[in-house]
Protein backbone atom coordinates (compact mmCIF):
# COMPACT_ATOMS: atom_id res chain seq x y z
CA UNK A 1 0.00 0.00 0.00
CA UNK A 2 2.49 2.19 1.10
CA UNK A 3 4.68 1.42 -2.45
CA UNK A 4 1.33 2.38 -4.08
CA UNK A 5 1.05 5.60 -2.86
CA UNK A 6 4.60 6.19 -3.29
CA UNK A 7 4.47 5.78 -6.79
CA UNK A 8 0.93 8.01 -6.84
CA UNK A 9 3.03 10.73 -5.52
CA UNK A 10 5.34 10.15 -7.77
CA UNK A 11 3.37 10.14 -11.17
CA UNK A 12 1.61 13.31 -9.68
CA UNK A 13 4.81 15.22 -9.60
CA UNK A 14 5.62 14.02 -13.23
CA UNK A 15 3.11 16.55 -14.29
CA UNK A 16 5.02 19.61 -13.06
CA UNK A 17 6.62 21.31 -15.59
CA UNK A 18 9.20 24.48 -15.29
CA UNK A 19 7.89 27.68 -17.00
CA UNK A 20 10.61 28.84 -18.64
CA UNK A 21 11.17 32.95 -18.71
CA UNK A 22 10.25 33.29 -22.11
CA UNK A 23 7.14 31.41 -21.62
CA UNK A 24 5.51 33.76 -19.03
CA UNK A 25 3.71 35.68 -21.63
CA UNK A 26 0.06 34.56 -19.78
CA UNK A 27 0.99 34.87 -16.49
CA UNK A 28 1.77 38.12 -16.50
CA UNK A 29 -1.23 38.95 -17.69
CA UNK A 30 -3.62 41.24 -15.69
CA UNK A 31 -5.79 38.55 -14.67
CA UNK A 32 -3.79 36.19 -13.54
CA UNK A 33 -2.31 38.96 -10.90
CA UNK A 34 -3.11 37.75 -7.10
CA UNK A 35 -4.53 41.14 -6.58
CA UNK A 36 -5.10 42.96 -9.75
CA UNK A 37 -5.63 46.58 -8.95
CA UNK A 38 -2.07 48.19 -7.56
CA UNK A 39 -4.14 50.94 -5.61
CA UNK A 40 -6.53 48.17 -3.76
CA UNK A 41 -3.26 46.35 -2.55
CA UNK A 42 -1.47 49.65 -1.26
CA UNK A 43 -4.74 50.46 0.85
CA UNK A 44 -4.74 47.05 2.36
CA UNK A 45 -1.61 47.34 2.89
CA UNK A 46 -1.86 50.92 4.92
CA UNK A 47 -4.93 49.39 6.53
CA UNK A 48 -2.98 46.56 7.62
CA UNK A 49 -0.05 48.46 8.68
CA UNK A 50 -2.05 51.44 11.24
CA UNK A 51 -5.02 49.15 12.38
CA UNK A 52 -3.39 45.53 12.70
CA UNK A 53 0.51 46.22 13.39
CA UNK A 54 1.33 43.86 10.38
CA UNK A 55 2.38 44.07 7.06
CA UNK A 56 2.68 41.42 4.36
CA UNK A 57 1.01 38.40 3.03
CA UNK A 58 -0.89 40.58 0.16
CA UNK A 59 0.04 38.35 -2.12
CA UNK A 60 3.33 36.80 -3.93
CA UNK A 61 6.16 38.88 -5.22
CA UNK A 62 6.87 39.81 -8.58
CA UNK A 63 4.40 40.32 -11.80
CA UNK A 64 5.13 36.23 -12.37
CA UNK A 65 7.43 37.26 -15.68
CA UNK A 66 10.29 36.73 -13.63
CA UNK A 67 11.45 40.28 -14.47
CA UNK A 68 11.53 41.59 -11.00
CA UNK B 1 12.42 1.64 1.06
CA UNK B 2 11.82 5.53 2.05
CA UNK B 3 16.00 6.09 0.65
CA UNK B 4 14.46 4.45 -2.75
CA UNK B 5 11.40 7.15 -2.07
CA UNK B 6 13.64 10.09 -1.74
CA UNK B 7 15.68 8.93 -5.01
CA UNK B 8 12.77 8.80 -6.78
CA UNK B 9 11.63 12.15 -5.78
CA UNK B 10 15.01 14.03 -6.13
CA UNK B 11 14.91 12.91 -9.95
CA UNK B 12 11.62 13.74 -9.87
CA UNK B 13 12.27 17.26 -9.10
CA UNK B 14 15.70 17.54 -9.85
CA UNK B 15 16.03 20.79 -12.45
CA UNK B 16 17.97 20.40 -15.42
CA UNK B 17 20.67 22.42 -15.15
CA UNK B 18 20.88 24.53 -18.34
CA UNK B 19 24.12 25.75 -18.78
CA UNK B 20 23.46 29.21 -20.73
CA UNK B 21 25.77 31.46 -22.77
CA UNK B 22 28.62 32.83 -20.13
CA UNK B 23 30.53 35.73 -20.58
CA UNK B 24 34.25 35.08 -22.32
CA UNK B 25 32.35 32.33 -24.45
CA UNK B 26 31.97 32.89 -28.42
CA UNK B 27 28.79 33.29 -29.27
CA UNK B 28 26.83 30.90 -30.15
CA UNK B 29 25.12 31.31 -34.09
CA UNK B 30 21.84 33.05 -34.43
CA UNK B 31 20.29 33.41 -37.98
CA UNK B 32 16.08 34.83 -37.33
CA UNK B 33 13.67 36.47 -39.61
CA UNK B 34 13.27 40.18 -39.15
CA UNK B 35 10.05 42.11 -37.36
CA UNK B 36 11.20 45.43 -39.07
CA UNK B 37 10.65 46.33 -42.34
CA UNK B 38 13.55 48.62 -42.71
CA UNK B 39 16.01 45.53 -42.09
CA UNK B 40 16.33 42.67 -44.32
CA UNK B 41 14.18 39.19 -43.84
CA UNK B 42 16.47 37.26 -41.80
CA UNK B 43 19.34 38.69 -39.89
CA UNK B 44 22.08 36.73 -38.39
CA UNK B 45 24.38 37.91 -36.17
CA UNK B 46 27.18 36.46 -38.11
CA UNK B 47 26.18 40.27 -40.51
CA UNK B 48 27.08 42.08 -37.37
CA UNK B 49 30.86 40.79 -36.79
CA UNK B 50 33.24 43.59 -36.40
CA UNK B 51 30.90 45.47 -34.60
CA UNK B 52 29.91 45.50 -30.84
CA UNK B 53 26.77 44.11 -30.85
CA UNK B 54 24.16 44.22 -27.62
CA UNK B 55 21.54 40.78 -27.99
CA UNK B 56 18.81 41.43 -26.00
CA UNK B 57 15.80 39.19 -25.80
CA UNK B 58 12.34 40.94 -25.12
CA UNK B 59 8.95 40.45 -24.50
CA UNK B 60 5.92 42.45 -25.06
CA UNK B 61 4.74 41.51 -21.26
CA UNK B 62 7.88 42.44 -19.41
CA UNK B 63 7.84 45.65 -17.80
CA UNK B 64 11.89 46.22 -17.37
CA UNK B 65 11.90 45.35 -21.20
CA UNK B 66 9.58 48.68 -21.66
CA UNK B 67 12.29 50.65 -19.40
CA UNK B 68 15.52 49.07 -21.57
CA UNK B 69 13.89 50.05 -25.18
CA UNK B 70 14.11 53.78 -24.84
CA UNK B 71 17.74 53.65 -23.29
CA UNK B 72 19.02 51.25 -25.89
CA UNK B 73 17.43 53.26 -28.41
CA UNK B 74 19.40 56.22 -27.41
CA UNK B 75 22.83 54.69 -26.85
CA UNK B 76 22.51 53.45 -30.04
CA UNK B 77 21.94 56.64 -31.62
CA UNK B 78 24.92 57.72 -29.70
CA UNK B 79 27.23 54.86 -30.29
CA UNK B 80 26.37 53.60 -33.91
CA UNK B 81 29.12 55.58 -35.65
CA UNK B 82 31.69 54.17 -33.52
CA UNK B 83 30.68 50.46 -34.14
CA UNK B 84 28.12 49.91 -31.96
CA UNK B 85 24.43 47.41 -32.78
CA UNK B 86 21.52 46.41 -30.77
CA UNK B 87 19.94 43.08 -32.12
CA UNK B 88 16.76 42.53 -29.79
CA UNK B 89 15.18 39.28 -30.03
CA UNK B 90 11.38 39.34 -29.27
CA UNK B 91 10.43 36.17 -27.48
CA UNK B 92 6.56 36.66 -27.92
CA UNK B 93 4.05 33.98 -28.44
CA UNK B 94 1.84 35.84 -30.71
CA UNK B 95 4.03 38.35 -33.36
CA UNK B 96 0.85 40.76 -33.06
CA UNK B 97 1.72 41.65 -29.15
CA UNK B 98 5.53 42.57 -30.40
CA UNK B 99 4.39 44.79 -33.17
CA UNK B 100 2.14 46.39 -31.29
CA UNK B 101 4.43 46.78 -28.53
CA UNK B 102 7.13 48.52 -31.25
CA UNK B 103 4.40 50.73 -32.78
CA UNK B 104 4.14 51.89 -29.09
CA UNK B 105 7.72 52.47 -28.18
CA UNK B 106 9.77 52.38 -32.05
CA UNK B 107 13.05 51.75 -32.16
CA UNK B 108 15.64 52.38 -35.16
CA UNK B 109 17.64 48.96 -34.51
CA UNK B 110 17.08 45.79 -36.04
CA UNK B 111 14.72 43.63 -34.26
CA UNK B 112 13.96 39.55 -35.05
CA UNK B 113 11.88 36.98 -33.77
CA UNK B 114 11.64 33.65 -32.10
CA UNK B 115 8.16 32.57 -31.54
CA UNK B 116 9.31 28.91 -30.64
CA UNK B 117 11.62 29.50 -27.62
CA UNK B 118 14.79 27.69 -28.92
CA UNK B 119 17.00 30.42 -29.64
CA UNK B 120 16.27 31.72 -25.76
CA UNK B 121 16.07 28.30 -24.80
CA UNK B 122 19.81 27.74 -26.70
CA UNK B 123 21.17 30.90 -25.10
CA UNK B 124 19.68 29.50 -21.82
CA UNK B 125 18.24 32.87 -20.46
CA UNK B 126 16.83 32.95 -16.52
CA UNK B 127 14.92 36.37 -16.85
CA UNK B 128 13.01 38.76 -19.11
CA UNK B 129 15.02 40.69 -20.53
CA UNK B 130 18.64 39.34 -21.13
CA UNK B 131 21.28 41.55 -22.74
CA UNK B 132 24.75 39.53 -23.93
CA UNK B 133 27.31 41.99 -25.08
CA UNK B 134 29.26 40.90 -27.32
CA UNK B 135 33.13 41.95 -28.43
CA UNK B 136 34.17 42.84 -32.41
CA UNK B 137 35.63 39.41 -32.27
CA UNK B 138 31.99 37.39 -31.23
CA UNK B 139 32.89 36.88 -27.58
CA UNK B 140 30.37 37.20 -24.65
CA UNK B 141 31.61 40.09 -22.27
CA UNK B 142 28.66 40.82 -20.11
CA UNK B 143 25.66 39.31 -19.44
CA UNK B 144 22.75 41.76 -18.31
CA UNK B 145 19.81 40.29 -17.03
CA UNK B 146 16.80 42.18 -16.05
CA UNK B 147 16.75 45.79 -16.79
CA UNK B 148 16.57 49.39 -14.39
CA UNK B 149 16.75 52.44 -15.04
CA UNK B 150 20.00 53.09 -13.53
CA UNK B 151 21.19 50.41 -15.64
CA UNK B 152 21.86 52.10 -18.83
CA UNK B 153 25.17 54.23 -17.56
CA UNK B 154 27.12 50.80 -16.39
CA UNK B 155 25.69 49.59 -19.68
CA UNK B 156 27.01 52.31 -21.72
CA UNK B 157 30.52 52.54 -20.24
CA UNK B 158 31.06 48.85 -20.93
CA UNK B 159 29.99 49.38 -24.07
CA UNK B 160 32.38 52.40 -24.84
CA UNK B 161 35.35 50.21 -22.58
CA UNK B 162 34.65 47.41 -25.84
CA UNK B 163 34.21 49.75 -28.62
CA UNK B 164 37.37 50.90 -27.32
CA UNK B 165 39.79 47.82 -27.88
Amino acid sequence: MKQLICLCVVLCLCGCETVQPWERGTLAKREMQWQADAMEISLQAQINASKEASSGGQGAAGGGCGCN
Amino acid sequence: MQRWALWCLLAVLAVPAVAGVQAGQQAPALSLPSLSSASPAQLSLASLQGKVVYLDFWASWCGPCRVSFPQLEQLRQELAPQGFEILAVNVDEFEADAREFLEEIPVTYPVVRDGTGATPAAWGILGMPTGYLIDRQGVVRLVHQGYRKSDGTALRASIIELLGE
